[in-house]
């Protein structure tokens, strides 16, 4: 039985924002196959009543004083930009023609 | 030979006025140009950078000001982490000629401490991988043999300083990034305690795992490299506000060469299932070497080791995938098929798919099923209970030794090619490294012998900011060791291709 269809890659990856190709889908859908059954051994481990990690360092709430410190100037921060128009990132059209 | 000595007799010479900053950076720089083109450790090389740190060094010497420990000791730093004005590119086409308009926590630190950058060392595509392999700009070559893999994902890193290219270098592991390309390249790699490195300034791959660290070619020098970048950063939310650990005296202890009273465990689920004969016969003779050293050998069970690697794969793609979502082709990076006809979201997709190598898209794709609505609490969330019962098993191991031992990787050096079809079996090299990231205790590993004519390395894991406690054993096996395996990597410079 497969662990996961070339379909569900295909939705999986639109969901990520990648333009797959039909070649990349059959060899993902086959290795992350392959890599799904190696890890679905994790459910056999009886940990319902285990507190979950998320982390490793036991901190909460770790705040700075509220005091302002400089950032980045725009110039720095728009430096690294693909596109620049009037001091902002320039980016493709958000909206279809129709909205 | 400048090139030869290690990052402690460099900074003892420099202080001492036998050598200036200059020439030493020199000399390696001069070595790169020589080796490089053979090995390809270095993705970016930075003379003039480094040159100008090593002659502020030696002016602040003839004026008599106070000098940091490794001030004058040439480093290199693993692109996936942040420099003002050097690009750093986590070996993506991604961020191909990105220039960062900051500099990440450890590095400012090591500006501080006087060490000139020579440039940025050769990885897996944001740290996602185990050979160097899926780095977009060519492989990085293992010293000891040009037609094997140096580890990964901080293959340049360990290459550079296999192959005297740089005395030490910085790295980031987050499954064994700097612990595997440590073993197999004969050299030393220390993952430091989660929160004991800042991550400001890392790109992040798996944030509650992610850790910066040292590779040096003896314990001394990865314990001094660690003393310099360590400790409290407020800019990074989970850094642990407590003293950095005495690593560099620990070494120093270690030297002597004495473990009596020492308590060291054996994993027993690490028995060697898979692992390649030869590298198990080397750690053999390493652990034979801690006993005539006086340590006490006790085998101990850690019963969930085994589902670390499903936890790690299940953790480390979740994050990643969150993480690598800020790659949209808006603020940095590049940009696809922005020709006025596509929307936002088509060129957005459009630049991840050019711009992402297939190990980093695997990822991304299997961290998205794992955090989507149906089956995060059987992936994900399972995996993060999995991760607390791994905790466990460390702090029951360490409430009756001081330290476990386990070989570093379960092979020696592959050949290219050997494992990038099925990537599992790439994953399979992280399987004794994994258990660490996921508790966020301290680990090395140290070159412990040839298994075949090629380096394996003996992994030393201590309990949460006991780094000492690694370092001390590891510096006590590496005394057994005459002439250091890290002195014996073959020239690369005679070697045909």
């Amino acid at each position: 039985m497969t662990a996961i269809s070339r379909d569900e890659v295909a939705h999986l990856a639109h969901l990520a924002r990648l333009d797959v190709t039909e070649a990349e889908l059959d060899r993902f859908a086959q290795q992350l196959d392959v890599i799904l059954q190696s890890v679905q051994r994790i459910g056999e481990v009886a940990a319902d009543d285990i507190p979950p990690t998320s982390h490793a360092v036991p901190l909460t709430n770790v705040y700075r004083a509220d005091e302002p410190v400089p950032g980045l100037s725009r110039e720095a921060a728009l430096a690294g930009a693909p596109d620049v128009a009037e001091d902002r990132f320039r980016v493709p059209r958000i909206l279809g023609e129709e909205e | 030979m400048i090139i030869h000595k290690t990052a402690a007799e460099l900074a003892e010479a420099i202080a001492a006025g036998e050598l200036t900053a200059e020439a030493v950076t020199r000399a390696f720089l001069d070595r790169i140009e020589a080796v490089d083109g053979r090995v390809h450790a270095f993705l970016h090389v930075d003379a003039e950078g480094a040159l100008a740190t090593a002659r502020q060094v030696d002016a602040d010497r003839a004026a008599g000001r106070a000098l940091g420990p490794l001030a004058g000791v040439p480093v290199a730093v693993k692109d996936i982490v942040v420099t003002k004005g050097l690009p750093t590119t986590a070996a993506s086409k991604i961020l191909e000629g990105w220039i960062p308009p900051y500099d990440a926590t450890i590095v400012a630190r090591l500006k501080a401490a006087g060490m000139p950058i020579l440039g940025k060392t050769n990885l897996d595509e944001f740290a996602m991988g185990s050979s160097t392999e899926y780095s977009a700009f060519g492989v990085t070559r293992n010293p000891w043999d040009l037609n094997r893999i140096p580890g990964g994902s901080g293959g340049g890193s360990a290459a550079a300083v296999a192959a005297r290219m740089a005395p030490l270098a910085i790295g980031t592991d987050t499954g064994g990034s700097i612990r595997q390309p440590g073993a197999v390249t004969g050299t030393v790699g220390g993952k430091p305690t989660y929160g004991g490195t800042s991550r400001y300034g890392l790109i992040a791959f798996s944030s509650s795992l992610d850790t910066p660290g040292p590779v040096a070619r003896t314990m001394l020098d990865a314990a001094l490299l660690h003393e310099v970048i360590a400790g409290h950063d407020p800019r990074d939310s989970t850094s642990i506000p407590q003293p950095v650990p005495p690593v560099s005296a620990a070494a120093r202890q270690g030297a002597e060469g004495d473990l009596t009273g020492v308590r060291l465990g054996m994993v027993r689920e690490f028995g060697g299932d898979g692992a390649e004969p030869a590298v198990l016969a080397a750690y053999q003779a390493g652990v034979e070497a801690l006993v005539k050293l006086g340590a006490e050998i006790v085998e101990v069970s850690c019963p969930h080791f085994e589902y670390a690697l499903p936890a790690y794969y299940l953790i480390a793609p979740s994050e990643c995938s969150s993480n690598l979502a800020r790659f949209d082709s808006v603020r940095y990076g590049l940009r696809v098929g922005d020709d006025g006809s596509r929307s936002l979201e088509e060129v957005m997709s459009a630049t991840r798919e050019a711009g992402f190598g297939p190990e980093v898209k695997r990822r991304i794709i299997l961290g998205t099923y794992a955090l989507s609505s149906g089956y995060v609490d059987e992936y994900y969330g399972q995996a993060q209970k999995v991760r607390t019962l791994i905790t466990r098993d460390f702090e029951a191991a360490f409430a009756k030794v001081d330290a476990l031992i386990s070989p570093t990787t379960p092979f020696a050096a592959f050949e290219f090619g050997a494992r990038t079809s099925d990537p599992y079996q790439m994953y399979l090299a992280d399987l004794y490294t994994i258990p660490s990231n996921l508790s966020g205790g301290p680990a090395v590993s140290v070159p412990v012998g040839l298994a075949d004519g090629l380096p394996a390395g003996l992994q030393v894991m201590a309990p949460t900011m006991r780094d000492d406690v690694a370092y001390r054993v590891g510096a006590a096996l590496e005394s057994t060791q005459e002439p250091r395996l890290a002195d014996q990597v073959p020239d690369v410079a005679d070697k045909e291709l």
